[in-house]
């Protein structure tokens, strides 16, 4: 919109342009503010309140300045609830699911790009069908066979069933696509086997395809929540995300304990927040991708 | 699709076996087995096995003691398909209230979140501005936390003395009991044009056991706050889909039309509009395949209440399975849901194939947010 055209009587256009220009830019930078407001104070309601006293929180939602500032709701969550409890199983499945879904996704997408064997095609399609197949809709299948193999309320039944993903299979086969194949011919040819020149050649070369899926990885297992509804029931077996539905259930007992539950929804947001400033580009590429290729 | 690329002619992608022995290619066909394997055998278990043994679940009346797969549980063949549909009775009932929620959900959320996610890229791709990287990432965030983390912050704005309602008290409206009023919307803007009592030809009948009042009650008050919540997570990530697509969008197209003298408003209309209609297409469809998935907001917001108002398909199915211990109809439930996001999923590649042929590259599909 800064281009000028050559109408006629540039002169009179561009002044007559100016002032619209500056009108433009400030709706512009009022919409970006009202909706940054509308995206992220929430966030900072949610960050003031659970700093909050009780009262002080039901008198003063929309206030981000907590008076008085306290710890208590923090102090209870690490000491009235199974919090820790839950932030180590959490853990514990994040980074066992993450290493998991990286490696055997890897493995996968590489031999549906790279190695020549039979019953490839049909490989594919089926991860190309799984890739549409609802997870909300698993919820009593999977509790059906974790039941049925033993893994019910197991921190395998946990665990296993989220080691592998279809799309992390899709997305690490187009990347491995993307690679020339010379190099690994060439290791091919020094003699180095097909394991050897997946891990030493062609996986050091895909990094940002690793970064992407680690990412994608560890926000899904950190947030997962439908699966551990289903495969667990002992509460020492509950991740973040279930152990906080369960606090909102009510386990809490007497009051809204709103400083409490917005603490906790804070500590549970922190790390994916984290990994969000830091790796930005890999959580946008993740969708822009898509949207260049949809 | 794709899969050939770089297949050198000569080996189809069924594989010639051993074409040279002892050549580089020689073990490939066990190596290719092995690298899959893993995947194959979490996937098959965990993902196919499951779903048959749940449609055999769907047909028999399975109360969740011992195995379901013994001689001892009773086979009922489509009973728990025909109690959704056609026998008159509390689980056809709550199922299509469930059906009728759902409908007025996707009916609000797809449009809304198409439209704040191109206005918000418009906004974002505006080159006058600065500071746009920051708003962004400020709009994306949402998308990526967790949902159950953000339901607990939203039950906190919308409480009745809440952030929400104060606002709305600042405003001069007097905010209602968010997730304890179960009136419709549509209900009450009829009721607002003096139509208090429904018409009774309207009470009277109606199809699948609901009266066309009860179909026609629009998405109730408590529903609104969570069509507000996934409104507000799902929009940043369609909105990135459509900044991509504007910045393919060249800009003599752009000043071609400011010399033909179109305004603003026309430039937008008849020259990006059109151009991003691709883009446009797959956040509807996604937005619609998404939006029938909706269940973490309803668990920690709602549970279904109030008056079975929240109630969707996907919450029911659990709840009637791991709270009435009727596996068998939950099963039912799910399969229903099953059929309903693979129509619309196939729709979707079906059209994409049909626009962009044999291109590869569908990484969003794991960027949908479940609950969208």
């Amino acid at each position: 919109m800064a281009v000028l055209t050559d109408r006629p009587a540039p002169v009179a256009r561009r002044r007559d342009r100016e002032p619209r220009a500056r009108a433009n830019r400030f709706l512009g930078y009022a919409v970006l503010i009202f909706f940054g407001l509308v995206f992220l104070y929430p966030f900072v309601i949610q960050l003031g309140n659970s700093f909050k006293t009780e009262p002080d929180a039901a008198a003063n939602p929309l206030s981000p300045i907590p008076d008085p500032l306290t710890l208590a709701g923090f102090e209870r969550i690490f000491s009235g609830t199974n919090f820790p409890l839950w932030l180590g199983n959490s853990l514990l499945v994040t980074v066992l699911v993450t290493l998991g879904r990286v490696f055997f996704d890897s493995l996968a997408g590489y031999a549906l790009a790279r190695l020549r064997f039979r019953g490839r095609a049909g490989l594919f399609a089926a991860v190309i069908a799984v890739m549409a197949v609802p997870g909300v809709v698993l919820l009593i299948p999977k509790f059906l066979v974790l039941k049925q193999i033993g893994l019910y309320d197991s921190y395998a039944g946990l665990i296993v069933p989220l080691l592998a993903d279809a799309a992390g299979v899709f997305i690490m086969k187009q990347f491995f696509e993307s690679i020339p194949v010379s190099v690994e011919e060439a290791a091919r040819i020094d003699g180095a086997g097909v394991f050897r020149t997946f891990w030493s050649v062609v996986l050091p070369m895909a990094r940002p395809a690793l970064i992407t899926l680690t990412i994608l990885s560890f926000q899904g297992s950190w947030n997962e929540f439908p699966h551990s509804l289903v495969s667990v029931q002992d509460p020492g077996l509950f991740t973040l995300p279930r152990g906080l539905a369960d606090l909102v259930g009510g386990s809490l007992g007497k009051g809204n304990q709103y400083p409490l539950k917005l603490g906790a929804a804070l500590l549970a947001t922190i790390p994916v927040a984290v990994l969000f400033v830091i790796f930005q580009r890999y959580f946008v590429r993740g969708a822009n991708e898509g949207a260049d290729k949809g | 699709m794709a899969t050939d690329t770089l297949a050198a002619p000569g080996t189809a992608s069924a594989g010639p076996p051993r074409r040279r022995t002892g050549g580089i290619r020689s073990n490939e066909n066990l190596a290719g087995w092995l690298f899959v394997a893993p995947v194959i055998v979490i996937l098959g278990l965990f993902l196919l096995l499951p779903i048959l043994m749940a449609l055999w679940v769907s047909l028999t009346d399975w109360n969740g003691q011992g195995s379901p797969f013994t001689g001892d549980v009773p086979f009922v063949g489509g009973d728990n398909y025909s109690r959704l549909f056609t026998d008159d009775g509390l689980a056809r009932r709550d199922f299509m209230t469930a059906i009728r929620n759902n409908i007025y959900y996707v009916a609000l959320v797809v449009p809304v979140q198409t439209a704040l996610a191109l206005g918000l890229a418009l906004v974002v791709n505006n080159r006058l501005l600065k500071g746009k990287g920051f708003f962004r990432s400020a709009f994306y965030f949402p998308s990526v936390t967790s949902s159950v983390a953000v339901s607990v912050v939203f039950l906190f704005l919308f409480a009745n003395s809440g952030a929400v309602n104060r606002l709305l008290g600042l405003l001069g409206v007097d905010g209602p009991e968010w997730f304890a009023d179960g009136r419709g919307v549509l209900h009450l803007v009829l009721g607002a044009f003096g139509l208090d009592a429904p018409p009774a030809a309207l009470t009277s009948g109606g199809p699948f056991g609901l009266s066309w009042w009860e179909w026609l009650s629009g998405p109730s008050v408590a529903m609104m706050s969570i069509i507000c919540l996934v409104i507000w997570t799902t929009s940043g990530t369609f909105m990135l889909m459509y900044l991509a697509a504007l910045q393919n969008v060249p800009v003599a197209l752009d000043e071609a039309g400011m010399l033909d003298g179109a305004s603003r408003w026309q430039r937008f209309r008849y020259v990006t509009l059109p151009l991003l209609k691709p883009t446009t297409f797959l956040v509807v469809t996604l937005g619609l395949i998404g939006s029938w998935q909706v269940f973490d907001q309803v668990y920690v917001m709602s549970q279904g209440d109030p008056a079975k108002t929240t109630l969707t398909p996907a919450y029911l199915s659990y709840r009637t399975a791991f709270r009435d211990f009727d596996y068998g109809s939950g099963a039912a439930i799910s399969f229903v849901l099953f059929l309903i996001i693979i129509l619309l999923t196939l729709f979707q590649r079906r059209l994409m194939a049909d626009r962009d042929g044999n291109r590869r590259g569908r990484w969003w599909r794991r960027r949908v947010p479940e609950g969208s």
